[in-house]
């Protein structure tokens, strides 16, 4: 943290801003309780990752015919009809322990194949209504409010708040642990920004998140992405009271040369992968408090275009792991690749919506009540048993 | 609670209208007046700017902006030596910046990083310094628009000239030539993969003009066309296959000009795909530039927007063109676009549908479009003043020019922007960056562009030095200097809770210094808006 001391130092102010700000200590107190607090992490694969490719349906005769250069040729099996990319191996033992599941042919109902409204729907969580101004992580906060809770129930590491967690609820968001703070004068920012705006740095502080190294050999990508996923490991082991975890990978509009086992796709999938078995490692025990759901706008066309790519398309695949996840399966109705079992003939149709799956993580694994609430106007169709 | 409903409260001073937005007082006073229109057709006041657009008159100002080509701009022309790439055609970029090889790591700067550098340098210098100052806000709002990336692949090297060729050149003039420009630049091509779209039929038609060249007589040129038709053949085998790609024409409807409401489907998206067919990139390494290849050209009949295209080859794209900046949706679009820009996050229906109906009777005239803005009762209105959050490039141009300062335009200014959430020329996705405060309002960015102010006034980003002194000296009293400060950055228009805390420092142990000053009025919360 850059200058809290000096400031300290500098100003009697601030000094004695920090001693009378006692709900630090209360918060240190629920360290231990956090430890037990069910974790949520939303990765959001920005660009719409072609989920065929990612979870490859060998088993469907008409996968390969459509795909004549960038079919996957060594999907590693998950079930004898499905099989993880070969960039994915990461995951795979992950996927043997019964604790990374696939829900294939998921995604959002809405038709459009617009990034940029489709991923608003998906963070909004009402796909289709452009009335919704906050996203459902946030309302799960409203939904569930937590007297106890921190600055750090939920953080997005990302510059800006991602839609998924805009709303009235308070989000951090930070690109980097050690750049959350003020380089001086910070208790009179304090005063001008509403007195305790800057508790959230005074927790970090004391709790020094930067201390926990990586546990168990695990090794995130160098990456942005994966500098976020081991910040957020650091964030839950420091017990900051973090509930609700964003970050974001991009890089998946392949629309030209997309490769097959080798190639751009492949190398995303590689770090995407990494990332999470990283953090799987690393977290290790606590893991078993931990879920992560993967999001993505759209799936895309399953036949490659013309530039050894793939265009924009429908259903895709979603992915959940962690410890409280019944895993080692893939999950949902598969509607098969067939000219006419396509959506408008090109595209994967849609068999579970993606409030089916999220749903199910906001009420079992994060114990919502109402989630209606979180997601406006929807009836969860599947129960898909993705928990217990 | 307290600590959450602290950064809520935070976010939600950034995020409201300033107090007296609300108060009913309708009118601004001349030196609000004057002051919006310096941070809105413009990076903000420098020392004396306000003085001297009194003196001038506002309309007069206004006028003069509208026409940047009467402005005289030498001393700003004379910084821009330091990027001499930005003056380049694409063959001497390619000659220059575009390595044989590829660089071992650890042998300095990158020659294509180097370029990304001139090329964002000289984007904050003339923000900072050009007299052209509505100019230079219209090239970064119609870049945005027409958003590309740097870091895809070839538009390493291609960005430079799709900001000084296709954007530059017409940030004031028709909207349509816009289109046009970047339709065909070959940035653009490649950024949305249109140089790639083909007709299905494409191999069919390479292998029959490969059998006819093979009958013509022995010619040196005949021998290069086959070769070169070989080579083609040889990549579309290799996953090439041909076929269209749909992404420049979606993104040409719905970020371009329609907007996604704007009544489109997706029959239109692959029919206009269709028509574009052929536009591509003449991709020779010394200088790629735009072609049409008719080979690759899908000359079937096309109907876009319930209107028929016949095969007119490169023509047809001409025409979709035609058809989409002509749609009404497009007006509206625009319109909404330019006056949530200038004005509003909440764009006043009024005003975009008056001028939405300037686009439509002058052919999309920006000049005109501006002015119908400029002049209008919600540009000028309580609720429009302060009402929009600063870009961090909007915050960092704004700080420099307030203390009355210069950049060589140094990678580290660049830095800066990019650690508070804009890094320029490498916003990924087509849509570019938003332009509503509830993207930038984040605790952690507000903590960097806090981190911004003291380090500019520090004098610690190298390349954009300050001198405080001239303001004030060190033994200056606290209300001198709140005042100066305020005078510098704000126009003399602070906020009590701002005058207080700083004026309440000098009972600090380190008291109140010029550094001080000036890091708390650049990080206030009236100082985050425009």
């Amino acid at each position: 943290m850059i200058g809290r001391r000096f400031f300290i130092k500098s100003s009697g102010l601030a000094l004695a801003s920090f001693a009378v700000t006692p709900s630090f200590l209360v918060r240190a107190a629920m360290t231990e309780r956090a430890k037990d607090h069910p974790v949520l992490i939303a990765v959001f694969q920005r660009g719409a990752v072609d989920g065929i490719s990612m979870v490859v349906p060998y088993g469907d005769p008409n996968y390969r015919p459509a795909r004549p250069q960038i079919a996957i040729d060594s999907p590693m099996d998950l079930d004898g009809f499905f099989g993880l990319h070969p960039a994915l191996d990461s995951l795979k033992p992950i996927y043997d322990e019964g604790r990374l599941a696939v829900v294939h042919a998921a995604g959002s109902p809405d038709n459009t194949r617009s990034h940029f409204d489709a991923q608003d729907y998906m963070e909004s969580g009402a796909p289709g209504n452009k009335n919704i101004e906050d996203g459902w992580l946030n309302r799960y906060l409203r939904v569930k409010p937590d007297r106890s809770a921190t600055p750090f129930r939920a953080v997005a590491f990302s510059p800006n708040v991602p839609r998924s967690l805009m709303g009235p609820a308070p989000v951090v968001a930070m690109s980097r642990i050690g750049d959350f703070g003020v380089r001086s004068g910070a208790g009179a920012f304090e005063a001008m920004y509403g007195g305790e705006t800057f508790e959230a740095v005074h927790v970090l502080e004391g709790a020094r998140p930067q201390q926990y190294g990586p546990e168990n050999g695990a090794q995130y990508p160098a990456s942005p992405y994966g500098q976020s996923l081991l910040q957020i490991a650091q964030l839950i082991k420091a017990g900051v009271g973090l509930e609700t975890a964003f970050t974001e990978i991009g890089g998946w509009d392949t629309h030209a040369n997309q490769g097959n086992d080798r190639g751009q796709l492949a190398g995303r999938l590689q770090e995407f992968g990494q990332g999470l078995s990283a953090l799987y490692r690393d977290l290790g025990d606590r893991m078993e408090n931990v879920v992560v759901i993967t999001m993505t706008e759209f799936g895309r066309a399953i036949r490659q275009n013309g530039s050894g790519g793939t265009d924009h398309g429908h259903a895709g695949a979603l992915l959940l792991l962690g410890g409280p996840i019944k895993g080692g399966r893939v999950y949902g109705r598969w509607p098969g690749l067939a000219p006419d079992q396509l959506h408008e003939g090109r595209d994967l149709s849609l068999t579970t919506d993606f409030r089916d799956v999220f749903s199910e993580v906001v009420r079992q694994h994060l114990g919502a009540g109402d989630v209606s609430r979180v997601f406006p106007g929807y009836t969860p169709a599947v129960r898909l048993g993705l928990l217990p | 609670m307290k600590g959450r409903t602290g950064i809520a409260f935070a976010l939600i001073l950034i995020l409201l209208p300033p107090a007296h937005a609300g108060l009913g007082l309708a009118a601004l006073t001349d030196n609000q007046r004057v002051l919006h229109i310096l941070n809105r057709i413009g990076f903000g006041p420098r020392p004396g700017d306000i003085e001297r657009v009194k003196k001038m008159g506002l309309d007069a100002y206004i006028e003069q902006q509208l026409h940047p080509e009467r402005i005289d701009d030498s001393a700003t022309e004379a910084l821009l030596a330091r990027f001499p790439s930005i003056r380049m055609d694409g063959a001497e970029i390619a000659k220059i910046y575009v390595p044989a090889k590829d660089i071992a790591p650890g042998q300095g700067v990158h020659p294509l990083q180097k370029l990304l550098q001139e090329l964002q340098g000289q984007k904050l210098v003339r923000a900072v310094s050009s007299e052209r100052q509505l100019d230079e806000v219209m090239v970064d709002f119609w870049y945005n628009h027409f958003n590309i990336f740097w870091g895809k692949g070839l538009d390493k090297s291609l960005t430079t000239g799709y900001e000084m060729n296709a954007i530059r050149p017409h940030a004031l003039g028709k909207f349509k030539d816009l289109v046009m420009a970047t339709a065909q630049h070959p940035a653009m091509l490649f950024y949305l993969d249109n140089a790639l779209s083909s007709s299905p039929d494409t191999l069919t038609t390479t292998m029959e003009r490969l059998e006819q060249l093979q009958r013509e007589p022995f010619s040196p040129r005949r021998e290069q066309q086959i070769d070169r038709i070989r080579e083609r053949l040889e990549q579309q085998k290799k996953g090439r296959r041909p076929g269209i790609n749909e992404n420049y024409a979606r993104e040409l409807m719905e970020l371009h000009t329609m907007g996604v409401d704007g009544g489109y489907t997706q029959k239109d998206v692959q029919e206009v795909a269709r028509a574009f067919t052929g536009w591509t990139i003449d991709r020779t390494r010394e200088n790629p530039v735009f072609v049409f290849r008719a080979a690759m050209h899908d000359p079937g009949e096309k109907v876009v927007l319930g209107r028929r295209i016949g095969a007119e080859g490169m023509k047809e794209g001409e025409r979709v063109i035609d058809i989409l900046v002509r749609h009404p949706s497009t007006a509206r679009f625009i319109a909404t676009k330019l006056v949530r820009r200038f004005v509003n996050d909440a764009p006043p229906g009024s005003l975009v549908d008056r001028v939405a109906s300037v686009y439509t009777q002058t052919d999309g005239d920006i000049r005109q479009m501006l002015r119908a803005i400029l002049t209008s009762g919600e540009f000028f209105s309580a609720e429009a003043y302060r009402a929009k959050t600063k870009s961090p490039f909007e915050l960092a141009v704004s700080s420099i020019r307030a203390l009355g300062a210069s950049t060589n335009g140094g990678p580290r200014l660049a830095q800066a922007v990019a650690t508070m959430g804009q890094p320029l020329y490498r916003c990924q996705a087509p849509t570019g960056f938003p332009d509503r405060a509830s993207q930038w309002n984040s605790s952690g960015a507000l903590l960097e562009r806090i981190n911004f102010g003291i380090a500019l006034a520090s004098n610690r980003i190298p390349g954009t030095p300050v001198e405080l002194s001239r303001f004030a000296d060190e033994s200056a009293s606290a209300d001198v200097l709140v005042q100066r400060a305020a005078d510098l950055a704000l126009g003399g228009d602070i906020s009590e809770r701002t005058r207080k805390v700083v004026a309440g420092q000098v009972a600090s142990p380190a008291g109140l210094s010029p550094v001080k000053a000036f890091s708390l009025v650049l990080g206030s919360p009236e100082f985050q808006k425009r």
